[in-house]
């Protein structure tokens, strides 16, 4: 299948003349420690098909049993996200065949999923906010992964054989559905992805879910359609699939709405299909025909008894429902005193939970913000990993800080000192006298020092002697440089001022 | 040792108990038994010798050793194949599980172990128990030990034939719409569906999995009650299943008591359809409860008439997708078929070939049943029938304390007689499906030999649900009035097993 051949319109034109409607249904991987029907570890990367018990591979007789702690999470999901949480739901099959689906069925939810009917607001980044409106989120269980051996794209097509691993089958999912959104305009694409960005948000910090895209934890299927200004009726859409990176999603759907356009514009009408994303040539090219009639063949899940709720249970879990990030993120702010600039950096570096953490064990959050944004955010872009991954700690900051605070070194130092604490040669303290990275505070190798620049700049000297005292500057390089960076700057700058009889 | 494979599982108990006879005695001599008269029968897939007289000779030792022993300790049974067990094949009757061994033992056959009771084999049984009469088998049909021209009825034919004809003092069956009672009515044992969820179906093949369930096949009464409560109880891995304990049943068995109890006919399960020779041997029952004290009322449940009709659509929908998981990937057959064979092609073609006439008309039927545009006017409409039936059934127990009709309208048929012609071989199971439908116990007992042509006749008791003691308590009176009208038990009258030796 060749990506990327379809005709596609600049996105200016296609929103000069039509509304994107957007829709996604985003499934969650839950964290549990066993998965949804059965006790096999719910584990990622063991080696394949060893995580299975005869639930998972549906053996002849087995039964499934729902496992409680993944309920309890849907209905935090469900809550976070402003949804009515049901009485009582069913779980339902839906039957399909394929080699990854052990039964032949999805032991799913159809028509009483356990949460319906709430909201989210969206923030965008101009600070305006989008509430989308959420349909449902029912509960699932993942299918197994396979392989395709043989042929060269790793795709179905021209491959020899396949090889299926069951670790994943049975997983906890948690389908989230939006209603169709309507009247993000231009916005859509970035609505695309904060949204998503939100959900993976919120389970993460429900702690019900490890939220990794990269995993597959957190899976967008994007829907896309088109109808030009003024018209009610919703356009044909189609489901971009498993689209499964934050700017994959923004990009799924920029070019969805470019490629409807261009075919909208030529008179033929949109084919109701999934579209596979790729990401080599941002491009997405036709999957399967999707009908609203698919035929699943839904009934009620004969082996399982209806979940049923009650206002206690479901006040508990409200209860114990941590603060929403978006919420969060205000109080944190506000806390900090940081400008909507400098939030926003910090936010997007993904370092504002670092921060508060340092903030707690001691620091101003001016300093913690010194730190995060800056030394450790360019180690870690060095590295290649997230700052927080770096293995910095909170009092390893407060440690290093009270030492600038006291003149034992200085900021260039403390990063001589960082560099031998996450070189495992012991506290900051220890790193100092090891390394011998004291700041010279005797004032008589540091005069040495400042008689030597002087003398090696006679002219600098005696433009400060005139006056310029800007030119000090140069002076305090040159003793800084001798003093191989161990000296206190404010202090040098004094004593070149003393000896040279200028006042500062 | 002819007279040991006679007694009754609770004389054979006493006797273990007492230690006149060993529990390798009692085993080797069902297995020279099933040696004997198995070639003629074909009750048997599976004979388990080893492994039964391994526990058999364990049961001896800690005898000996003066261990506590569970009463039916070395009391052998035979295990209908649509229950898995470890050690032993598992076929569920059908080629697409040829040669297949499960990993795992059922719950009741854990139960089983954990009594120490040897298992003498698997029974035969119609293809997933799809069937009346045991023809649809894909390993032969089984015989009637009364007429090996005639049917041992079905599913569960292989077990009811195995005690019938002294293979096996126990046996456990599972019912659907019917497939131990029939069978036991067919055969002139004892046959029981207890309450929906009273014993585990966790490692019962599924058919349809809101109406099976497993139960005991014995000769006498009291054999049922002492084998349910062996297997009956909560099961963890059967969400199913009821908290409930099992309850006195033997207890009940052994009071055997009807003085003032109000025993209820139901008016549509007699007249136009049932054999002359099973309506007589019918109302002589009802005379014998009157004489012992019971009051015999008239109540109407006028929904029955629906309820096979009900019955096959919710029990094909539910077998078309538990049936599913039967397509060559992952266990069983599997047909590869010339070329290059798609995963869908080898699903097709293992289906094709593996599945019998009977299954693949039922998963069909199911399939059509549940399929879009169809679903809310065959399975919505039969879900609410079976309403209907639980509603007949809650009025009918207003008015009685037990319910009691004939268990089958005919005796046994011949074989091959109802083959061609899948709906007259559908309302052999009229009388019994109704308690499937409702999830209400029932029991059927010999009530003599229809005059017309010496078969058995089968009584059916129905109590409500979590009310099975009040079925031992009723039906062992019956069974002891019957058996002094008889002179000894009915199996005493049946015709020696053409070609064996020494007769029966």
């Amino acid at each position: 299948m060749t990506a990327g051949t379809d005709e596609v319109l600049s996105f200016d034109e296609a929103m000069e003349k039509y509304d994107p409607v957007l829709g996604f249904e985003v499934h969650v991987e839950l964290n549990t420690k066993t998965k949804m029907f059965s006790s096999a570890p719910n584990a990622f990367g063991d080696v394949p098909n060893t995580n299975v018990t005869p639930v998972d591979l549906g053996l002849p007789g087995v039964l499934p049993v729902v496992n409680g702690v993944a309920v309890e999470s849907a209905i935090k999901i469900g809550l976070a996200l402003n949804c009515s949480i049901a009485e009582k739901c069913y779980f339902a099959r839906k039957n399909y065949f394929y080699p990854d689906t052990p039964k032949n069925f999805q032991t799913s939810q159809f028509e009483d999923p356990i949460a319906h009917d709430g909201f989210l607001d969206i923030e965008l980044t101009d600070g305006t906010v989008f509430r989308v409106e959420i349909e449902r989120a029912h509960m699932e269980e993942d299918a197994g992964k396979l392989t395709h051996m043989g042929g060269s794209t790793g795709r179905i097509q021209g491959a020899e054989f396949s090889l299926v691993d069951y670790n994943r089958a049975g997983v906890p999912l948690i389908e989230i559905v939006t209603k169709p959104i309507e009247g993000a305009g231009s916005r859509a694409p970035e609505l695309a992805k904060a949204y998503v960005a939100a959900i993976r948000e919120i389970v993460k910090n429900l702690g019900v879910s490890d939220a990794r895209m990269e995993r597959g934890n957190v899976r967008c299927d994007a829907n896309v359609s088109l109808r030009p200004h003024g018209r009610e009726t919703f356009g044909t859409r189609t489901e971009t699939k498993n689209v499964n990176s934050l700017r994959a999603v923004e990009h799924a759907v920029r070019y969805e709405i470019q490629r409807h356009a261009a075919v909208l514009d030529t008179g033929t009408p949109i084919l109701q299909e999934t579209r596979h994303w790729h990401e080599d040539t941002r491009s997405t090219t036709s999957g399967r025909p999707k009908s609203d009639a698919d035929d699943y063949r839904y009934f009620p899940e004969p082996d399982l008894v209806p979940v049923v709720t009650n206002e206690a249970w479901i006040e508990k879990l409200r209860a114990e429902l941590p603060e929403p990030p978006a919420e969060r993120r205000k109080r944190l702010q506000a806390d900090w005193g940081y400008s909507d600039a400098e939030f926003r950096d910090v936010v997007n570096a993904g370092v504002m939970s670092s921060i508060e953490d340092t903030i707690a064990a001691g620091v101003s959050a001016a300093v913690a913000r010194k730190w995060w944004m800056g030394e450790i955010s360019r180690r870690a872009k060095l590295a290649d990993v997230e700052p927080a991954e770096l293995g910095v700690s909170p009092e390893l900051i407060v440690e290093l800080n009270a030492l600038i605070e006291s003149g034992k070194i200085n900021d260039k130092l403390s990063r001589d000192v960082l560099d031998g604490v996450l070189a495992g040669e012991g506290t900051p303290a220890e790193v100092v006298e090891k390394r011998g990275l004291a700041v010279v505070s005797d004032d008589g190798p540091l005069l040495e020092a400042i008689d030597g620049a002087l003398a090696a700049q006679p002219d600098v000297a005696d433009k400060i002697r005139g006056g310029k005292v800007q030119a000090v500057g140069a002076i305090v390089g040159g003793v800084m440089k001798a003093t191989r960076g161990q000296a206190d700057a404010g202090r040098v700058r004094e004593l070149i001022l003393e000896r040279l009889g200028v006042e500062g | 040792m002819a007279d040991l494979i006679h007694l009754s599982a609770d004389a054979l108990a006493q006797k273990l108990a007492a230690k006149e006879v060993s529990a390798v005695e009692a085993t080797q001599a069902y297995l020279d038994r099933i040696d004997a008269v198995d070639g003629a029968i074909n009750a048997f897939l599976h004979v388990n010798t080893e492994e039964a007289l391994l526990v058999a000779a364990e049961v001896d030792k800690a005898r000996a050793d003066g261990d506590a022993l569970h009463p039916l300790a070395g009391v052998p049974i035979a295990v209908k194949d649509l229950i898995v067990t470890r050690g032993q094949p598992t076929t569920a009757g059908s080629k697409i599980l040829e040669g297949w061994q499960s990993p795992y033992d059922a719950t009741v056959v854990k139960k089983l172990r954990a009594a120490k009771m040897p298992i003498l084999g698997k029974t035969n049984l119609d293809e997933f128990a799809m069937g009346s009469s045991t023809e649809h088998s894909a390993y032969g049909p089984t015989r009637n030990p009364w007429d090996l021209d005639r049917i041992p009825g079905g599913s569960g034919g292989g077990s009811a034939a195995a005690v019938a004809a002294f293979e096996a003092p126990l046996a456990l069956g599972t019912d659907t719409g019917g497939s131990i009672r029939q069978p036991g009515a067919v055969t002139g044992t004892v046959g029981v569906k207890p309450t929906y969820g009273g014993v585990s179906r966790y490692g019962a093949i599924a058919m349809a999995s809101s109406l099976d369930q497993i139960g005991p096949v014995s000769r006498t009464v009291l054999d049922s009650a002492l084998l349910h409560e062996v297997i009956g109880g909560h099961d963890p891995h059967d969400s199913t299943s009821l908290t409930d304990p099992v309850g006195a049943l033997v207890e009940a068995a052994r009071l055997g008591q009807v003085e003032g109890m109000r025993i209820g006919v139901i008016k549509e399960l007699q007249g136009e359809g049932y054999q002359a020779g099973v309506l007589t041997r019918f109302h002589e029952s009802l005379d014998l409860l009157r004489s012992a004290g019971a009051e015999i009322v008239e109540v109407s449940c006028p929904n029955f008439r629906y309820a096979l009709e009900a019955y096959y659509l919710i029990m094909p929908s539910e077998a078309s997708s538990n049936l599913a998981k039967y397509d060559g990937v992952r266990f069983g057959l599997r047909v590869v078929p010339d070329g290059a064979p798609t995963i869908e092609r080898v699903m097709g073609a293992t289906r094709a070939a593996g599945f019998g006439d009977e299954v693949k008309r039922r998963i069909i039927l199911g399939t059509y049943a549940l399929s879009a545009g169809y679903y809310d006017a065959y399975y919505g409409s039969a879900q609410k029938v079976r309403t209907l039936i639980q509603r007949d059934f809650a009025a009918a127990f207003e008015q009685a304390d037990v319910l009691i009709s004939p268990t089958a309208p005919t005796t046994a048929f011949k074989l091959g007689e109802k083959l061609d012609d899948p709906l007259a071989m559908y309302l052999n199971d009229v009388a019994t499906i109704p308690a499937n439908m409702a999830g209400v116990p029932g029991l059927s007992l010999p009530g003599g030999l229809a005059d017309e042509d010496g078969l058995p006749v089968g009584i059916q008791l129905l109590a409500p649900a979590r009310q099975d003691a009040r079925l031992y308590r009723v039906g062992a009176v019956l069974e002891s009035l019957l058996e002094e009208s008889w002179g000894g038990p009915l199996l005493a009258k049946a015709p020696a097993i053409p070609g064996i030796a020494g007769g029966k």
